[in-house]
């Protein structure tokens, strides 16, 4: 990439060579597409962590009491350490950092027409935040009595009396982690905002402005006003785990059930934090690869809106059995399917996009194609949950853990997949393999419904989720249901061996991929008319918008395609 | 290494970059204080013996460090006046006159919880000491951290360099006065 830095910029106040050292390219470095590649990376890298933990405990599942590779003999206590760990991971640091800080800084200020953004030194700060928080969760995994074991979700008492949760240090850790994590995402999400609100290219309207950075920018937002009540609690927590105060202890005039409503005030509206970025990724290559217009492009935007404010709504659907007020669960199972119609609605407008469309099977499009299948089945086992009366049957099942994984597993793998093939050539400057992108792409979709459909069914037979050794129940203890978990631990197996695929393609296109031109895709939006990779300052001259993003197939034009920044 | 931006010059949302980034902040200060206090007031509401904890709290040192914050947030507006006419000195002397307010509302706030202390009263000490201790002392940080950011106005203003960051520092300012209206009868009024 080096090359890339030697290039004159124009017009702009940080003008010319950079000469950098190494220290202040890579790891001090204030440009966003720096920073969106160590929040990737470190993403990337998290989520091999995580993944590593769900093989563990699935085989301790499959395969009880023995010895599992590469880990050994799964302890009781580990267990619960590592199904904690692997929740609090996969959402705070792979979700949240590839779809929304990675994604997010990487395309907003291209995708604006800026040269970075507007905040950069804060951006910096953002990022090594999120270090610090993902080394603090690391290390809390190697203290005396091992990582929290008290579940993602950090009920009190049992998060809060290291008596109960036996990992003394491993739980304020966590709770440190979690909140040093968020205020990182506070910062980035100021200058997600800010950027998009003050800084697009000049002609760029607001209904200019691609998808994926209106649902980035909407995730910001639902973030911020939606983490600050858990940010409070989380201090309350760590009084309650370390000065003895009684917020969460009721023998001392405390609330239990207020940490669940500070959470999951936070946590219902975080599900769409996530979903949005990889929605509005799914959006692009749809319209990139069907080679047609989005369709009803403000009604999505609109939706997006409406998604947001109905996600605050939402939230004591996840404690119904937790004895609240049976008048106040009606209310949140009808604001629960409410909130489906509007997810439905963006389903269907992207499905009418493809509609006549001339659709293009390469590789970001085929993960584009499995988010919508993939999410659906999410999506509709969402509302078997969401009906109190349905829940109270279900509630802390594995049909729980199978609805959650068929939202979060299009979210965070298949959405993150969709982006990184997709903008791979724009980030790097080379082309993948689309050959080894498909293998992997089968290889990691038909193993997935192979590890959660059994699920449901468990599930459905009354399967408890936070239990160690099945064996000791004989109603769950069943040959067939047993079947059913190595069924999907084998699955699970067969999934992350097809992630070698991937790394694979990954570091060899790195390396040795084809050069990408600017733009391969034959995309309108703005980040495909800086160089392959863009250069420090993305563009000699900032780019002047003259249109929407998304003006495919114009009748009477000879290419099928009207980038954003062309003049006539 | 210069980090000034293109990106941070535009304005197309008709406000300055420095304004619209304060007040994002502020939106996630106020979820952040807006979940203690609603906490809080759900508690209190359910807890009627956390009254007789309330009746020890000092109201007369509550009131006259309301007195000290409202009018540090006088000099405040006066020092973004002084910017507006370019005199970053004068700016600079009322930030400062800002900053001790600050100081004094603290060295007050010290006395008094020094008082609560030793007379047994610790974060300890029940549901309504719990929140009284978490809540005061977050604003109190909050103090802390507007006092240090406008002493580094400051020291840029007496310059009359970056004068547009006195406003942006005093609305900071302003919030942290906001949410001690908020605290001051809830927690002292309240009995």
């Amino acid at each position: 990439m080096a090359h890339a830095h030697a290039q004159p910029a124009h017009g702009h106040p940080q003008v010319g060579h950079h000469d950098v050292s190494f220290f202040h390219k890579y790891l001090w470095s204030t440009d966003h597409k720096m920073i969106a590649k160590q929040y990737m990376f470190t993403g990337m890298g998290m989520g091999l962590i995580g993944a590593f933990m769900a093989y563990v405990f699935r085989m301790q599942i499959a395969y009880p009491g023995s010895t599992v590779p590469l880990f050994g003999h799964v302890s009781p206590v580990a267990y619960n350490a590592l199904v904690t760990n692997h929740g609090s991971i996969m959402i705070f640091w792979v979700a949240m950092p590839v779809l929304v800080a990675g994604f997010g800084n990487f395309l907003i200020p291209l995708m604006c027409g800026c040269d970075d953004m507007v905040f950069p030194r804060v951006n910096r700060l953002s990022y090594q935040i999120f270090l610090l928080s993902a080394l603090v969760l690391i290390a809390s995994l190697f203290v005396p009595g091992g990582g929290f074991g008290g579940a993602w979700t950090a009920y009190p008492p049992l998060s809060a009396n290291s008596t109960y949760n036996l990992t003394p240090a491993g739980s304020t850790m966590w709770v440190l982690a979690v909140a040093l994590e968020f205020v990182a995402f506070l910062l980035g999400g100021i200058n997600f905002i800010v950027t998009s609100m003050n800084s697009r290219a000049p002609g760029m309207k607001a209904f200019d402005v691609p998808i994926v950075v209106w649902m980035i920018v909407v995730a910001s937002l639902l973030f911020m006003t939606s983490v600050g009540p858990l940010i409070a609690g989380a201090v309350m927590l760590l009084f309650d785990q370390l000065i003895g105060t009684s917020f969460y202890n009721p023998s001392k005039g405390g609330d239990p059930i207020l940490w669940q409503h500070l959470f999951w005030f936070f946590g219902h509206p975080e599900v769409y934090v996530v979903l949005l970025p990889a929605m509005g990724i799914v959006a692009e290559v749809i319209t990139v690869f069907a080679r047609k217009k989005m369709f009803a492009y403000r009604t999505v935007i609109g939706t997006v809106i409406a998604t947001g404010i109905l996600s605050f709504f939402v939230w004591a659907h996840h404690q119904f059995v937790a004895g609240i007020d049976p008048r106040m669960a009606n209310v949140f199972t009808v604001t629960t399917v409410l909130i489906s119609i509007p997810i439905a609605e963006m389903c269907f407008v992207y499905i009418a996009t493809l509609y006549g469309g001339s659709i293009r099977f390469s590789v970001p499009m085929l993960w584009a194609l499995a988010f919508l299948a993939e999410f659906l089945i999410g999506g509709v086992t969402g509302i078997y949950l969401g009906a109190s009366g349905a829940d109270i049957f279900f509630h802390d099942t594995y049909f729980v853990i199978a609805h959650f994984h068929y939202t979060f597993f299009p979210i965070a793998i298949i959405g993150t997949f969709a982006g990184i093939t997709f903008w791979f050539p724009k980030m790097f400057g080379r082309m993948m393999n689309e050959k080894l992108g498909t293998i992997h792409f089968w290889g990691t979709i038909i193993p997935f419904n192979f590890i959660f459909i059994p699920m449901f069914l468990l599930g459905m037979h009354g399967e408890h989720r936070r239990i160690y050794d099945y064996t000791n129940f004989p109603d769950l203890a069943t040959p067939g249901l047993q079947a059913l978990r190595v069924m999907s631990t084998v699955a699970l197996v067969v999934m992350l061996l097809f992630q070698f695929f991937f790394l694979f393609n990954f570091i060899t296109s790195l390396i040795r991929g084809p050069k990408a031109p600017k733009n391969p895709w034959h995309s309108n939006t703005l980040e495909w008319t800086a160089d392959s990779p863009p250069p420090h300052g993305n563009w000699a001259d900032l780019p002047t918008v003259y249109r929407g993003p998304y003006e495919y197939a114009v009748p009477g034009r000879d290419s099928d395609y009207w980038p954003q920044n062309e003049k006539t | 290494m210069s980090v000034k931006t293109v990106a941070a010059a535009r304005s197309s949302a008709g406000l300055p970059t420095g304004r619209l980034g304060v007040w994002w902040v502020l939106v996630s200060e106020i979820v952040i204080f807006g979940g203690v206090l609603v906490s809080y007031i759900m508690n209190r509401i359910g807890h009627a013996e956390w009254a007789e904890q309330a009746s020890h709290t000092n109201t007369v040192a509550g009131a006259f460090n309301t007195l000290v914050l409202l009018t540090s947030s006088l000099s405040a507006v006066l020092a973004h006046q002084a910017a507006e006419n370019h005199d970053g000195k004068k700016a600079a002397r009322l930030l400062w006159t800002t900053v001790g307010g600050g100081a004094i509302f603290l060295i007050v706030k010290t006395f008094e919880w020094t008082h609560e202390i030793r007379e047994g009263f610790t974060i300890q000490s029940g549901g309504f000491w719990s929140y009284y201790y978490t809540a005061a002392g977050l604003h109190a940080f909050h103090v802390m951290a507007g006092m240090a950011l406008m002493g580094w106005v400051a020291t840029t203003a007496a310059r009359n360099e970056e004068l547009h960051r006195v406003e942006n520092v005093g609305i900071y300012w302003h919030f942290v006065d906001m949410v001690w209206i908020f605290l001051f009868p809830l927690l002292y009024i309240a009995k």
